[in-house]
């Protein structure tokens, strides 16, 4: 499937359909209770045939939760290389599927999904993530986010958001947090004229669903940006993790929306609707203050200074995002 | 330029990096990831044109570095393909992490190294220091003295490697500029002998559909060691397993080799021991000093890891002194790869020969026959020297 018409129409079965289905990753794991990690990747390998799947896996936690030797969650055949390196090294086992295909070893090359973290994507994984990218792959990458190095303990990474006070980039009594606003990954991703990149959240799981059947379903690569609560790193109560991930699409720090063939921009249902009725976006002070991460922005005074950039630098983003969904 | 369908038996003019890629077009691996490094670049330029013209069937990966060019190698190999790459110096520096996993995953990934000096400062030239430091990543690791050792190692490093009781990856050295850029002449297979030599590698636990394993896992205080000891027994099963294929290989081209090649060894009393290159030029010297009546031979150390200990005491017995001759360097230590290696092997045996050390050729400095002439001097000088004799650096500038 090529043209970004018909990758549109691509639909995911019924939630009563997929209910039926058994988990490829299975119970047991050793994630923090409230992480979504493992609920971006039940989701993300539910909409998989298990027979014609592969999962390749940066270091991170979803990797060491879910691999402790001599123990596996998955269910679906399961490889891991090194932290920084997914991309390459999914590209050389696609590479090896096309041999065998041709070999008549393999009917067709499996659905091929490379999970890596934010620390394995924004930084140390750039290079490989973006030569995997312009050779033209046929895999799809799903970058879950929780916006620092949360598998060491919470150290910042490129995709930290402003402010957020991590274990190096601490509140200090000077500087109050990471002072950077985080990278560009969609943009960057979405700049290799790959033929799909899209956002995605757990707070709406078949957007999430569908986004990846779709991913896969195109041929080349794709490139997936979900974000995922973290409560330990995050600090906030382990039950709210949906909710926090609502949160950011409702104040638009986290728009779901598809590139597609790296041009034509598209609103996912959530955010859509508040495009549409602008009323709806929540402030951003509401998801800062819910977050013990941000707790220096409230406490010992309000730091309204930096509430307001904040505020101001998610508005610029969206504005800009919805210029870019109105070109097509 | 050569063909892949080269006709055995007739001598083939090319340099050592022609070789390599000729090699792998007549082994037709599945996949090569690899990225551009001098003195390594022909053999993926010389690669490619056998892809690109149709002659091989390999899926060729134009990584962007050689960290992904070694992780690309493993992805692939672990779905049960066979795999090549080549590199050298900075390259193989840039992959060194993934090394160690290419073998704890065991999976015999095959390398082509075009040994060339570490910067800095900066140099290009001919040194093994960067296939001598990998020593430690659980790799086979052997060198060559000509284009046609060179050539011919591709084939035995996957025999070797793919072996059920081995299952590691392979890396074989031809030194820079002077193997991998002078042209030689080559006896080339066909694929006919890759069929009767190196049958389909068969994985026991592929990354494929439909099998539903988990490889790579953290393994912590309660089983890592488990996984390392099971590298060591693999080490260990090399080391029978490579005389096995050079025996094969030998009987089915005629060239036989051997993990410590010997040359003009009988009633020798004094030897030359190195590795590569220099092996050819020591061989020339060994000869005009035994027409002179110098009673003088030279071993060539050709598996470096495993490391021959048993073969070389054997061909050391009755040897008074020997000058270890190292195109490589470790600082700090009690002295270079090659030298510290043979010191330690022969340490248990009772009759072993005096050990001097030489560093010679760093940077592609040349070693010709003078500084073979002098390290004999040298050699002949320390001989029953009560002392410790320190390693030495040949043609340093004064």
């Amino acid at each position: 499937m090529t043209s970004s018409e018909e990758l549109k129409k691509v639909r995911i079965p019924p939630a009563k359909e997929l209910m039926r289905l058994k988990d490829r990753l299975a119970p047991g794991h050793r994630l923090c209770a409230g992480c979504t990690a493992g609920t971006i990747a039940r989701c993300a390998t539910l909409v998989t045939d298990p027979d014609d799947v592969v999962i390749f896996h940066a270091t991170g936690c979803l990797e060491v939760a879910t691999t402790v030797y001599p123990f596996t969650a998955w269910r679906v055949p399961w490889f891991h290389n090194a932290f920084e390196n997914v991309a390459a090294t999914a590209s050389g086992a696609e590479a090896a599927y096309r041999s065998m295909v041709k070999k008549g070893k393999l009917k067709k090359v499996p659905d091929i999904i490379a999970f890596a973290g934010d620390g394995g994507t924004y930084d140390i994984g750039l290079q490989s993530l973006s030569g995997a990218l312009e050779r033209g792959h046929d895999f799809v990458y799903i970058c879950y986010t929780n916006g620092a190095y949360m598998n060491t303990g919470i150290q910042r990474s490129g995709g930290t958001p402003m402010y957020a006070a991590t274990t190096t980039s601490p509140a200090g009594t000077v500087i109050p947090g990471k002072m950077e606003w985080r990278k560009d990954l969609v943009a960057i991703a979405a700049a290799h004229k790959i033929p799909y990149v899209a956002t995605a959240s757990p707070a709406d799981h078949r957007d999430l669903m569908t986004k990846v059947r779709r991913a896969l379903d195109v041929e080349g690569p794709a490139f997936l940006l979900v974000d995922m609560p973290c409560p330990r790193g995050w600090r906030f109560n382990e039950k709210d993790s949906v909710a926090v991930a609502k949160q950011a699409i409702d104040n638009c720090y986290f728009p779901l929306y598809e590139i597609y063939d790296g041009r034509e921009y598209v609103l996912s249902r959530m955010s859509k609707t508040i495009a549409k009725k602008p009323e709806k976006k929540v402030p951003v002070e509401v998801y800062l203050k819910g977050q013990g991460r941000f707790k220096h922005l409230f406490k010992p005074t309000k730091r309204d200074d930096l509430i307001t950039l904040f505020q101001q630098a998610v508005d610029q983003e969206w504005e800009h995002l919805q210029k870019l969904t109105e070109m097509y | 330029m050569t063909k892949a369908s080269s006709t055995p038996g007739k001598r083939v003019g090319m340099t050592g990096d022609e070789a390599v890629a000729n090699s792998m077009a007549v082994i037709n691996p599945d996949v090569v990831a690899a990225y551009p490094i001098t003195p390594q670049t022909i053999i993926v330029e010389h690669f490619s044109d056998f892809v690109n013209d149709g002659e091989v069937d390999t899926e060729y990966i134009t990584v962007e570095s050689e960290h992904s060019a070694m992780s690309a190698c493993v992805g692939a190999s672990a779905t049960g393909a066979r795999v090549f790459t080549a590199s050298a110096s900075q390259g193989i520096a840039l992959m060194y992490e993934i090394l160690f996993i290419a073998s704890a995953s065991r999976l015999p990934i095959v390398m082509a190294v075009a040994n060339r000096a570490l910067s800095g400062p900066i140099n290009i030239h001919g040194e093994l220091t960067d296939q001598t430091v990998c020593r430690d990543t659980g790799w086979i690791s052997m060198f060559s003295e000509s284009a046609q050792e060179a050539y011919d190692a591709g084939f035995i490093a996957f025999k070797i490697g793919e072996h059920p009781d081995v299952s590691l990856p392979v890396m074989y050295g031809l030194d820079g500029f002077i193997l991998t850029h002078a042209l030689e002449g080559v006896y080339p297979l066909d694929r006919k002998f890759v069929k009767k030599y190196l049958p389909e590698r068969e994985m026991v636990h592929p990354t494929i559909p439909g099998n539903p394993v988990s490889s790579g896992l953290l393994a912590l205080q309660n089983y890592y060691m488990e996984i390392k000891y099971q590298q060591e027994i693999a080490m260990d099963a090399a080391r029978k397993v490579i005389p096995k294929a050079f025996e094969e290989f030998g009987d089915l081209t005629g060239r036989y080799y051997k993990n410590v090649e010997e040359h003009q060894m009988e009633d020798a009393e004094v030897a030359f021991v190195t590795m590569g290159a220099l092996a050819g030029t020591a061989k020339y010297v060994v000869d005009k000093l035994r027409k002179a009546g110098e009673k003088v031979g030279m071993l060539k150390v050709k598996t470096f890891r495993p490391f021959p200990e048993e073969d070389l005491a054997k061909a050391l017995k009755g040897i008074e002194t020997i000058g270890v001759i190292d195109r490589d360097l470790t600082f700090g230590a009690p002295g270079p790869a090659l030298y510290t290696d043979i010191k330690t092997s022969l340490y248990d045996h009772k009759e072993r020969p005096q050990v001097l050390g030489f560093v010679a050729g760093l940077g592609g400095r040349d070693v010709a026959q003078d500084e073979f002439n002098y390290i004999y001097k040298q050699v002949l000088k320390n001989k029953g020297a009560e002392k410790s004799v320190p390693v030495e650096w040949v043609g340093l500038r004064k």
